[in-house]
C-alpha cells in the first residue's frame, strides 16, 4: 500500500470517473480544442453520473464526501491533455461556487447550488479587471445600492467560463472609497441586462472560453450579495487556499500524464538503432523529472490532508501551487524535447500540454504573488523566527505574564511604546476586548493610545489572550484574521497596518 | 569598530555554535503532528540539549583535529542514541524510526557534516550490516559494545578503482583452513582510521554473484594499515584509505553467506539514502534559519537586507522547496517504518535532498555577502560540507540509473533476504 490518502472506495471512484472521461471526453477533446468550446451537455452528463458536487452537502444534491474525492476529480480531469477542459470544470466546482456554499444565504444556495451539482449551470469567478490583477484590492467595478438593487458598472477580464457560463461570482466595490473594506461578492446572472462578453484569444487553454466582461448599469437584486457587504476580501482570502490547492493538483497531475505519454513514445521511437529510452542522458532526465514529480505530488497531497483536516495552511497551499506550476513548465518543456520535431506538431498532445502549462504560474495568483503574499510572510515573519531572538534572552520571556494576568493595563503598557514609535495610522483604530476597549488615534503626528470607547474607522474584536499571543509573536495577525480569532469591522486598510504597531 | 560591526560580530559569535534557537521543526508541530508525538518532541529536546552541551562547544576543535574523540561515541552510547533501532537484548532501545529521524535532524543542526558522518557511519552503515546479517556470536562481540559506543565500526566498500561500480571491487579474501587471507585496499572510508572493526566488501572464491561477500575485520589484525585523507569538507570525520596485506581473518567473521554481499549492500542502501535525505533537508532548513536571522539584522542602504524583494523571493522559493522535500521524506519515512521496500523512492529522496542542500547552502552563503566566506560564520562550513551529498552514498548519477531502470525498464526490486 503506497498511499495514505486514497482508500479502496476512492480508487473505485477514480476508476469510474476515468472510464467515463475516456469514453465521453478524451475522444472529443481535439474537436473542443479546435472549436474553443466545450458542449454544455458534458456538464450535465457528469452531473448525472454524480461526479459533481462531491464534497457539497446532500441537501443541494451533493455527496458530502471527503476532500480526497475532490483531489481525484481534479487529478483525472487534468489528465485529458487539455488544460482548458480541466480548468472549466475546476473553476465551477472549486474556484467559484464554494463562495456561495460557504458564505451565501440559504436562498442563494438553493437557487444556484443544485444547478452546479446537476451540471445544468456553469459558474465563473470574476476578480481580475483590465487594471487590477495581482493587486486585487484595487478593483474598480462598483455596485451601488439603490433600493432593493445594486447597480453594477465596470469590467472584468480573463474570466474563465464567462462567455458560455450562467452566472458570475463577481468581486465588486460596494463602497468605492473604503479600499479592501469596500469589497463585496455579488452573484450576477450572465444574461442580465447590461452584461456583455467578448471572447479572448489565448496562447493555450483553447477548450475553455475566457471572457472580457462589461457591466453597464446592471441591475442586480440586493439578495444576490454573498454574505455581508465589505467582507468580500476576506471571503476571497479564505477561498484562495482551495483555489491554490486545486491548481497544484492540476499541475502535478498533468506532469504525471506528460511523463507517461513521453515514456510511451520513447519506448517506440528509434534512433541510432535503438529505442531512444536507452540513451543515458534522456534516462537521467526522466529520472530527475520523475523524482521531482513524485516529491511535489506527495507534498501537495500532504497539503490536501491539512485542508481535509480543517487545518489552516495558507503557507503550504501557496507553496504547493508555486512548486507544482513551476514544475509543470519544466516537465512540459523537457518532455516536448523527448519528442524531437514531433513534439512541435499538433499531432502529438505534448505541444498542447506545453502551451497549456504556461498559464499555471500566472492564473490564480502569479508565482511572484504566491511568494510575496504568503510564502515569505509565513516563512520569515512567522513568530518562530522572532522567537529565536527572545530565546537568547530568557529574561525577556519572563516579563510576559501568564494568561490569567493579562488585563487592559498590561496591554496598554505593551502597545503604547510600539504604537508611539510606529508611523501614524492616519485614521482611528479600536481594539474591542469585549468588556473593555482600547482606542488608538492615529490622525495626529503620533499615534495616541487611550482606553476610550469612541467610534473608530476600524474596530478589531479580539480576546485578551489572543491579543497577548499577537504581542508575544505566537499568533500571526493574518492567520488570526482568517481563523476568526480577530474580527475586523470598518476600514480594512487600517487593520493592515496592525503589524507595524505590534513589532 | 563601529556599533554595527559590533552587532554583526556578536551575531557571528552567537551563530558560531548552534544554540537552542530557531525551532522550525517543532514550531511547525501542528503540521508535522501527523508523524511526531509528544514523546518524540521530548526526545528531540533532550537530544538538542545533549548536543548543545557535549558536542557544539567542541566542534571547532574536532574540525581542526580531523576527527571526533572516542568519548563522544561513549556518551552517545550511554544515551542510547547509537542503538535506537536495535533490539533490546543487545542493549538497543528498539523505538520507532521517527526517533532516528529526530536524532539525524538534530545532528544536522550541529553544523558539522564530518561529525554527522562519523557518528552516523557507525550505527547506520556498520551496525546495520551487523544487525541484519550477523550471527549471535558476532552480535555478542560487535553489536553489544557497538551500541554502547565502546567499539566503533566502519563500512568499507569503495576502492581506489571501484566506487559507483561496486561489482568491480578487487579486494580478495581467500579461504585457507579456518581463515580468510585478505589482500587489497579500500578508500574514502568514513571512520576508516579510528574504527575498531571494518565491515568490508571482499571477493571470496565462490563464483556465485561475482563472489562479493561481507566480512568483519578487526583493526588490530596484523596487515591492516590506514592513512587519513585530506578533504574539502567533512573535516571532523576521519576518512581513511585502508590497505590489507595478507590479513588473516577467522572464517567465523564472514557476515551472512558467501556471494551474497552485493544484495546485502543494495538492501541497506535504502536506510543509508533515507538518512542522507533526512540530513540534507535538515541542513537546508538550518541554513535558511540562520540566514533569516542574519538578514533581519544586517543592514544595507538603510534597511535590513530582508526587505529587498529579490532576496525575499529567493528565500520563499527555497523555503517552499525545503518544505516540499521535508514532507516527501516524512511520507517515505512513514512507509519505511511500515516495512515498505523503497528502492526507487529512497533514491529519489536522496537525489533531490542533496541537490537541494547544495542549492540552499550556495544561495544562503550569498545572503551573508563577504561574511559568508568567513569561517566565523556558519555558512562557509555548511557550503563545503554539503558538496559531498551528491557524491557519497551513491552519486546523483547512480540514483538516476536506479530510478530510470525502475521506471523505464520496469525493473522491480524486492527484499531478497
Ligand atoms: C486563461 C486565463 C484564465 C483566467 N481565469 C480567471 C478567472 O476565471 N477569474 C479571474 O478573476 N481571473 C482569471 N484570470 C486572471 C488571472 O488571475 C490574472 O491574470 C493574474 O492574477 C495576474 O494578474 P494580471 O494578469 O493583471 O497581471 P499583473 O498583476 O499585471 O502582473 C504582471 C506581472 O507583474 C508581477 N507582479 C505583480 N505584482 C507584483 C509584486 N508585488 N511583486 C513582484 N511582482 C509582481 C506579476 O507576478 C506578473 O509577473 C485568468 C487569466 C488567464 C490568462
Ligand atoms: C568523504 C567521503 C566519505 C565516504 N565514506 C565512505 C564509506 O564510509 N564507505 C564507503 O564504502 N565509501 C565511502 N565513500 C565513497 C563514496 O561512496 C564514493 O566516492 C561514491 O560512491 C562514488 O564513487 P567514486 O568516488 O569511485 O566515483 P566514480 O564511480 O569513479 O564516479 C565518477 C563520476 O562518474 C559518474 N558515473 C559513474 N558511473 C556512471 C554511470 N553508469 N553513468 C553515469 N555516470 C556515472 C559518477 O556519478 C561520478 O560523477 C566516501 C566518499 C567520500 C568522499
Amino acid at each position: 500500500m503506497n498511499s495514505y490518502y486514497f482508500t479502496e472506495e476512492h480508487e473505485m471512484f477514480r476508476e469510474s470517473l476515468r472510464t467515463f472521461l475516456h469514453k465521453e471526453v478524451l475522444p472529443n477533446i481535439d474537436q473542443w480544442e479546435k472549436e474553443q468550446k466545450i458542449p454544455r451537455n458534458i456538464w450535465k452528463k457528469m452531473g448525472d453520473m454524480g461526479f459533481l458536487g462531491l464534497s457539497y452537502p446532500e441537501k443541494y444534491g451533493g455527496m458530502n464526501l471527503d476532500f480526497f474525492y475532490d483531489v481525484i476529480f481534479c487529478e483525472e480531469v487534468s489528465k485529458m491533455y487539455s488544460g482548458g477542459f480541466a480548468i472549466s470544470q475546476i473553476v465551477v466546482q472549486y474556484m467559484s461556487s464554494p463562495y456561495i456554499l460557504k458564505h451565501g444565504s440559504e436562498r442563494l444556495k438553493e437557487k444556484y447550488l443544485p444547478g452546479i451539482i446537476s451540471g445544468e449551470k456553469i459558474s465563473c469567478i470574476g476578480i481580475t479587471e483590465p487594471g487590477a490583477g495581482s493587486d486585487a484590492q484595487n478593483i474598480q467595478t462598483t455596485a451601488i445600492k439603490q433600493g432593493d438593487y445594486y447597480i453594477v458598472n465596470g469590467s472584468k477580464t480573463f474570466i474563465t467560463n464567462a462567455v458560455y457560463g450562467d452566472f458570475i461570482i463577481t468581486v465588486v466595490k460596494t463602497d468605492p472609497n473604503a479600499g479592501a473594506a469596500g469589497v463585496s461578492l455579488l452573484v450576477i446572472d450572465r444574461n442580465a441586462e447590461g452584461v456583455s462578453a467578448t471572447k479572448l484569444n489565448k496562447l493555450g487553454w483553447h477548450a475553455s472560453d475566457t471572457a472580457e466582461l462589461a457591466f453597464d448599469e446592471v441591475k442586480v437584486p440586493a439578495e444576490n450579495l454573498i454574505g455581508e457587504e465589505g467582507q468580500g476580501f476576506y471571503y476571497l482570502m479564505g477561498g484562495l487556499q482551495l483555489e491554490r490547492l486545486t491548481g497544484a493538483v492540476m499541475g502535478y497531475a498533468a506532469c504525471e500524464e506528460a511523463l507517461a505519454y513521453s515514456l510511451k513514445y520513447m519506448s517506440e521511437r528509434k534512433a541510432f538503432g535503438r529505442p531512444i529510452n536507452k540513451f543515458q542522458v534522456l534516462r537521467h532526465r526522466i529520472a530527475q523529472l520523475a523524482a521531482e514529480i513524485e516529491a511535489t505530488k506527495q507534498f501537495v497531497l500532504y497539503c490536501c490532508r491539512l485542508n481535509n483536516d480543517g487545518k489552516y495552511a495558507v503557507k503550504e497551499c501557496s507553496m504547493s501551487k508555486l512548486l507544482s506550476s513551476e514544475l509543470s513548465d519544466k516537465v512540459m518543456y523537457q518532455c516536448l524535447q523527448f519528442f524531437g520535431g514531433y513534439g512541435y506538431m499538433e499531432e502529438f498532445k505534448i505541444a498542447r500540454m506545453f502551451r497549456d502549462s504556461r498559464i499555471g504560474t500566472i492564473g490564480g495568483g502569479t508565482s511572484e504573488i504566491m511568494i510575496d503574499d504568503v510564502a515569505y510572510q509565513s516563512a520569515a515573519k512567522d513568530p518562530i523566527y522572532k522567537k529565536t531572538t527572545s530565546n537568547s534572552n530568557p529574561q525577556k520571556e519572563k516579563n510576559i505574564p501568564t494568561n490569567d494576568e493579562i488585563n487592559l493595563n498590561h496591554i496598554l503598557d505593551k502597545i503604547q511604546a510600539g504604537a508611539e514609535k510606529a508611523k501614524p495610522l492616519g485614521k482611528t483604530l479600536k481594539f474591542d476586548f469585549g468588556k473593555e476597549q482600547l482606542f488608538i488615534d492615529g490622525t495626529g503626528e503620533k499615534n495616541k493610545v487611550s482606553i476610550n470607547n469612541d467610534d473608530a474607522n476600524c474596530t478589531i474584536q479580539i480576546s485578551y489572550e489572543d491579543f497577548n499571543n499577537l504581542l508575544k509573536g505566537k499568533l500571526n495577525p493574518m492567520n488570526a484574521v482568517m481563523s476568526g480569532k480577530i474580527k475586523i469591522k470598518g476600514d480594512m486598510s487600517v487593520a493592515m497596518k496592525l503589524q507595524s504597531l505590534l513589532s | 569598530m563601529n556599533s554595527e560591526q559590533l552587532s554583526v560580530n556578536n551575531l557571528a559569535n552567537n551563530y558560531l555554535w548552534t544554540e537552542n534557537r530557531g525551532l522550525w521543526t517543532e514550531n511547525n508541530s501542528t503540521m508535522n503532528s501527523y508523524y511526531f508525538t509528544e514523546e518524540h518532541k521530548i526526545f528531540r529536546s533532550s537530544v538538542r540539549d545533549f548536543l548543545k552541551k557535549e558536542v557544539t562547544p567542541y566542534i571547532a576543535e574536532w574540525e581542526k583535529n580531523g576527527e571526533i574523540p572516542r568519548s563522544i561515541f561513549l556518551k552517545m552510547g550511554e544515551m542510547g542514541y547509537l542503538g535506537l533501532m536495535q533490539e533490546e537484548k543487545y542493549g538497543g532501545l528498539d523505538v520507532d524510526f521517527w526517533y532516528t529521524i529526530i536524532l539525524n535532524e538534530e545532528i544536522a543542526r550541529v553544523n558539522s557534516g564530518g561529525f554527522a558522518a562519523s557518528i552516523g557511519a557507525h550505527p547506520y552503515l556498520a551496525l546495520t550490516h551487523i544487525k541484519a546479517q550477523a550471527n549471535e556470536q558476532q552480535k555478542e562481540k560487535y553489536l553489544i559494545p557497538g551500541i554502547q559506543g565502546k567499539c566503533i565500526g566502519c563500512l568499507a566498500i569503495t576502492e581506489p578503482s571501484a566506487g559507483s561500480d561496486v561489482q568491480s571491487i578487487r579486494t580478495t579474501a581467500k579461504k585457507e583452513g579456518d581463515y580468510y587471507i585478505i589482500n587489497g585496499s579500500k578508500t574514502f572510508i568514513t571512520n576508516g582510521v579510528n574504527s575498531d572493526f571494518i565491515v568490508a566488501a571482499v571477493k571470496t572464491n565462490t563464483t556465485k554473484n561475482n563472489g562479493l561477500s561481507m566480512i568483519i575485520i578487526d583493526r588490530t589484525t596484523s596487515g591492516v594499515a590506514a592513512t587519513k585523507l585530506n578533504k574539502l569538507g567533512w573535516k571532523a570525520s576521519d576518512t581513511g584509505e585502508i590497505s590489507f596485506d595478507d590479513v588473516k581473518v577467522p572464517k567465523e567473521n564472514l557476515l551472512g553467506e558467501e556471494g551474497m554481499g552485493f544484495f546485502y549492500i543494495m538492501q541497506h542502501f535504502v536506510l543509508e539514502r533515507l538518512t542522507m535525505a533526512i540530513g540534507g533537508t535538515a541542513v537546508s532548513k538550518y541554513a535558511l534559519e540562520v540566514t533569516l536571522q542574519y538578514m533581519a539584522e544586517r543592514k544595507a542602504f538603510g534597511r535590513p537586507i530582508n526587505k529587498f524583494q529579490v532576496l525575499r523571493h529567493r528565500i520563499a522559493q527555497m523555503a517552499s522547496e525545503i518544505e516540499m522535500n521535508q514532507q516527501f521524506i516524512y511520507h517515505l519515512c512513514q512507509r519505511f517504518q511500515n516495512g515498505d521496500y523503497l528502492v526507487k523512492e529512497a533514491s529519489m529522496a536522496k537525489l533531490l535532498s542533496t541537490q537541494l542542500s547544495d542549492k540552499v547552502t550556495t544561495q544562503c552563503l550569498q545572503m551573508f555577502g563577504g561574511y559568508g566566506f568567513m569561517e566565523d560564520y556558519p555558512l562557509a562550513r555548511m557550503f563545503r560540507d554539503s558538496r559531498l551529498g551528491t557524491i557519497g552514498g551513491g552519486t546523483s548519477e547512480i540514483m538516476c540509473e536506479i530510478i530510470s531502470k525502475i521506471i523505464i525498464d520496469n525493473n522491480t526490486y524486492s527484499k531478497t533476504i
